[in-house]
């Protein structure tokens, strides 16, 4: 149990997969000027993660490494993640509307984040057993949202900041990611 | 449009990822140094260029509704072909860029080029956008890696340049300073396009 505890705690906070991973900068700092599409895009992300990251691994274990085809190992998981985001969206659509509303639109982004990916990969590196590939796909996925969450409501002020004409927009979004991942980099030393 | 302007907008009017914000995580990632950077941006050119020929030859044949998939698939057998060729070849850098080699399927730059580009325009085209825009991303990796390089470690491409009692910033080649370096970079090229009279 321990060991899981300090897995979460060690993939949201101390290697965040944004601030301190650099995966999935894109869609981070494409969806994150306003709370509500934040919150959202999280959520789709948290979902599609921890889904991709079970059935990459069984991908990996029950028929990559037995057929020795390893080097495959890039094409398989983008076409999983590819086929997979488009389930989920026509299953949510069929099954739980409601869902599929709120999450909709950021769908399909997802194939094009690095993260989704970026987590499987890294799942298969460290060579993680099923168990922990569950928590660290959820729990870095969390930390993905955390990030998010904050740079939204950070975001939300600007328009009220007096901020140099040059710098309106991506570059002041981009230095203010920077201070949050200086804020986050006093979480090193947590886990080891 | 010219073969030339095709080529020779990938190093101003769209030059990734500062006018184009496109492929940020390489971007932010692997510019701890000039050298990284460099050898980042090569391997992405070598992708986007075989990756916008096929595409292109392939254009008319491949169906509306599945072109993203294609795509896809087209531009991952060129990230596996990379990735073995580094293992074979330049093993530390492949050591180095570890997981951002495979990352290379999901760089938006390339997936852009394909379906805003490739999937337009004749083959000769097609090559020199894609050899255009990859050089830009390779110039532009490695003077972002330069100046990282040579504020947090006092080195450029391995060599020492700072003085003898440089004390290096080493926040700017960690995560905080890739973000803060690229914004200020990014506010920069603001305040100089400005300047220059739009044509």
């Amino acid at each position: 149990m321990g060991d899981y505890l300090l897995l979460i705690v060690s993939a949201i906070l101390v290697s965040n997969i944004i601030l301190a991973r650099y995966l999935g900068n894109c869609p981070f700092l494409g969806v994150s000027q306003k709370m509500d599409t934040a919150v959202g895009m999280g959520m789709a992300v948290i979902f599609v993660v921890t889904l991709a990251g079970m059935i990459t691994w069984v991908v990996q274990y029950a028929i990559l490494n037995p057929l020795g085809l390893e080097y495959l190992r890039t094409i398989a998981f983008i076409l999983v993640i590819a086929s997979l985001v488009q389930l989920v969206e026509m299953f949510l659509q069929k099954s739980i509307p409601g869902l599929y509303r709120a999450l909709g639109i950021f769908l399909p982004l997802i194939t094009t984040n690095c993260a989704v990916l970026g987590i499987a990969i890294i799942n298969i590196q460290e060579e993680f057993d099923f168990m922990q590939t569950v928590v660290f796909s959820f729990a870095s996925a969390v930390g993905f949202t955390l990030a998010m969450v904050l740079l939204a409501s950070l975001r939300e002020r600007f328009p009220t900041a007096r901020i140099p004409s040059p710098f309106a927009g991506m570059p002041i979004a981009m230095i203010t990611v920077g201070l949050l991942a200086l804020a986050f980099l006093g979480f090193s030393g947590l886990v080891d | 449009m010219s073969v030339v302007k095709e080529f020779t907008k990938g190093f101003w009017e769209q030059l990734p990822p500062f006018r184009l914000v496109l492929g940020l995580c390489p971007t932010l990632a692997v510019t701890t140094a000039a050298e990284n950077g460099m050898g980042m941006g090569l391997a992405t050119t070598f992708v986007l260029v075989f990756s916008n020929l096929i595409v292109s030859i392939l254009r008319k044949i491949i169906p509306g509704k599945v072109r993203i998939a294609s795509y896809i698939v087209v531009i991952a057998s060129f990230v596996v072909i990379v990735e073995l060729l580094m293992q074979a070849y330049f093993y530390p850098l492949y050591k180095i860029l570890g997981i951002f080699i495979p990352l290379i399927v999901v760089n938006c730059i390339i997936l852009g080029r394909a379906e805003a580009f490739a999937s337009k325009n004749p083959i000769i085209h097609s090559l020199a956008d894609g050899l255009g825009i990859g050089l830009g991303f390779t110039i532009s990796l490695t003077v972002l890696g330069g100046i990282r390089e040579i504020l947090g470690n006092g080195t450029i491409f391995g060599a020492s340049v700072m003085w003898e009692t440089y004390e290096p910033l080493s926040f700017i080649v960690k995560a905080p300073g890739a973000f803060v370096c690229l914004g200020l970079l990014l506010g920069l090229m603001n305040i100089i396009s400005r300047k220059r009279p739009a044509h």
